[in-house]
């Protein structure tokens, strides 16, 4: 109550004393991880009338910058410093722990800005839908990475690594090699990162020292980037395998890797890390990951010593087949084969959950949009627009590419935003309340908002923590002792 | 005239430093070194500067030759280089040698993007070199710059991060386009080729 009496009079000093005009374009952007920030930051600077917030359903910000990008990735948690100084903008704020969905409705957000930009991301999985998807030790590697990054939702997964010493996991993308990676990395080197503390102790005991990353097609269509690669190949004491006859090329294969970049750097890497292993004795401590290709997970099997948990994943054996130019798709041949193991992580996709009167394509898993304009109908040969409704980042073009992406994912959606605005097809010239309007609403509702500065309270006691165990931050990884810091 | 300009130098360098030091100070708390992930203490400018000159393949040693043997008052503490932004429009400014187009373009207010802030761990401060021979002129990227190129928005044949392209006198009138994410770019007349 004081503190929103206190806000009070700074807001009414601040419009007593800013050049703010009276009538500005009020924009609400829904989620503070990259996409939202990155739409907050060209929507400052494009639109010099613009004000705008952000809220999030977590009291901290930036997303999967804090949440997914691994612990031991400090250098890509740069851009934090480039998003605060977003947030810290004169017509910027934060309003944290304001869920779209409970603490407002979308409807009462879009009555209260001119434009509401969502950038919410993807909190959910795609699953597979294959029987025995829900045993014991199948986990989603989007759980298994908040659970390590200490995203409070993901607190009390518990993962258990010490009732096995192999895990499978499905998928090769970006995700799946961080995830192999954490369980494989020796923990004296993830010891001095920002992983949370229960994490780290839970892999300091683990016994997991066989992990297999399994993709449906093979090594020329994987789809993690080189860097990534690279530096799980390069970690100390692993033995990589590889099957050399995965490798053989097809001829159109071959060809097409010739046009993407990527994936021929991907290829070459796995190809050379299959041909040249040095690795003479293989110690017992060694860690072992293994490549394996062309392999279409059918079930998983149930353990016959612990009723209810997973025991191995049983799988199909795949061809390629062509669907157009570069593009494969991984076939069934009946062939079966078992990989036994006590854990599995699915990393085969993100999957974004829609609100109340948000449109959504189920089938895709995104907001249908034009260049970041929400569309209402695409079904007939009309295709009608929600005024001042856009979306950014997974949000708007599903799942996947990295921070820069959103770079360019909002540039877009700004653009279209001012273009709108341009032709008239979006108004500002009627006043809305804003922030004001959301405030008082969220007050009504006795929803407690944590501000930009209260999260640098959290910011500040985290660097505390971390710096007495040698460590750049220790995540407060609970909703309780994150209220605590901000009360 | 040797004395003032060993004092012109030397006037350079402090501006230099004392700029740069300024900026290690916001950063310094994220700064590590990219070959290994343990916490680094704060670094100085000095030592980010050292560590990119090692970076580029002993450019230091190549460097100090050119200074001392070359004779005559055409030696250059700074080169022109022109950055040609996302609407077409250029910017001509001089940058001091050894300084990276990066921090070139951010002391000029040219916007360039640089999410990790010269780290090596993004791609965002990508630039298209549109001259080849001056980018022939420039070290082999390395295969972790190349890993950061992979990702980098409309990648062209001669793409290089703003960050690895360190001011050396050879450098002297390149042109750096900045890449856009609209269409703009296109329009413009220089389409980047798909790599």
């Amino acid at each position: 109550m004081q503190k929103m009496a206190i806000w009070q009079a700074k807001q009414w000093l601040w419009r007593t004393f800013s050049s703010m005009p009276s009538n500005p374009l009020r924009v609400c952007v829904v989620g503070s991880g990259p996409a939202g920030f990155y739409t907050a930051e060209k929507m400052l600077k494009v639109q010099q009338q613009a004000q705008v917030d952000i809220i999030d359903r977590l009291p901290t910000p930036f997303g999967l910058v804090r949440s997914g990008v691994a612990p031991d990735h400090p250098e890509t948690k740069i851009v934090i410093n480039q998003f605060s100084r977003v947030a810290q903008h004169e017509r910027c704020s934060f309003f944290g722990t304001v869920t779209l969905g409970s603490s407002i409705s979308l409807s009462e957000l879009r009555k209260l800005y001119h434009v509401v930009v969502l950038a919410y991301g993807a909190e959910s999985d795609r699953s597979l839908g294959i029987p025995g998807e829900n045993l014991k030790g199948i986990h989603s590697a989007r759980e298994f990475v908040w659970w390590y990054n200490g995203h409070p939702d993901g607190r009390n997964l518990d993962p258990d690594l010490k009732s096995t010493d192999t895990a499978v996991i499905l998928g090769q993308g970006n995700v799946a090699l961080d995830v192999a990676r954490i369980l494989l990395r020796p923990t004296t080197e993830l010891a001095t990162t920002d992983i949370a503390s229960h994490a780290l102790s839970a892999l300091e005991e683990s016994s997991i020292r066989k992990v297999y990353l399994v993709g449906r097609r093979g090594p020329a269509q994987a789809a993690c980037t080189a860097k990534e690669l690279r530096e799980i190949l390069g970690l100390r004491n692993l033995d990589i395998s590889i099957q050399e006859p995965d490798l053989i090329l097809t001829p159109d294969v071959e060809e097409g890797l010739k046009s993407n970049r990527i994936q021929r750097r991907v290829y070459e890497l796995l190809s050379k890390a299959a041909t040249s292993r040095p690795k003479s004795d293989a110690g017992l401590s060694k860690r072992q990951l293994h490549f394996v290709f062309f392999r279409k997970p059918d079930s998983f099997t149930e353990s016959k010593d612990r009723s209810g948990h997973a025991s191995g994943v049983y799988f199909e054996k795949t061809v390629l087949k062509g669907v157009g130019p570069g593009k494969h798709i991984a076939i069934g041949t009946g062939e079966f084969e078992d990989i036994n193991c006590g854990m599995v992580l699915k990393s085969i996709g993100y999957k974004s959950v829609p609100v109340d009167g948000l449109p959504f394509d189920h089938k895709k898993g995104i907001v249908p949009n034009d260049r970041g304009r929400v569309l209402s109908d695409t079904s007939g040969e009309s295709t009608l627009l929600e005024e001042g409704l856009y979306v950014c980042g997974w949000l708007k073009r599903g799942p996947t590419g990295i921070v820069a992406t959103n770079l360019h994912c909002a540039e877009e959606t700004v653009s279209s935003i001012s273009e709108d605005l341009e032709k008239g097809v979006l108004s500002s010239s009627s006043p809305k309340p804003g922030r004001d309007g959301l405030l008082q609403l969220l007050h009504d509702r006795n929803v407690r908002v944590v501000s930009f500065s209260d999260w640098e309270k959290i910011d500040s006691e985290e660097r505390k923590l971390g710096s007495s165990r040698n460590k750049p931050r220790e995540k407060l990884a609970t909703w309780d002792e994150l209220q605590e810091y901000t009360l | 005239m040797l004395i003032s300009r060993i004092a012109k130098i030397g006037a350079c360098l402090a501006k230099h430093l004392s700029t740069r030091n300024y900026a290690s100070i916001s950063r310094s708390t994220y700064i590590r070194s990219t070959t290994n992930h343990h916490l680094q203490p704060p670094l100085s400018f000095t030592m980010l500067y050292n560590g990119a000159m090692i970076k580029k393949h002993n450019f230091f040693s190549t460097m100090t030759g050119n200074n001392t043997s070359e004779e005559g008052s055409d030696k250059k503490e700074t080169i022109s280089v022109t950055f040609v932004d996302k609407d077409g429009e250029e910017n001509h400014i001089k940058v001091p040698i050894g300084m990276s187009m990066l921090e070139a373009a951010h002391d000029n207010d040219i916007e360039l993007e640089g999410a990790c802030e010269g780290s090596l761990a993004c791609s965002t401060c990508h630039v298209i070199v549109m001259d080849v021979e001056y980018y022939n002129k420039l070290e082999d990227a390395t295969d972790e710059e190349n890993d950061m190129l992979d990702l980098a928005f409309g990648l062209s044949e001669t793409s290089r991060l703003g960050c690895q392209v360190i001011a050396k006198p050879e450098l002297d009138g390149i042109r750096l386009a900045i890449p856009a994410a609209t269409r703009n770019f296109a329009v413009d007349g220089y389409v980047p080729k798909p790599h």
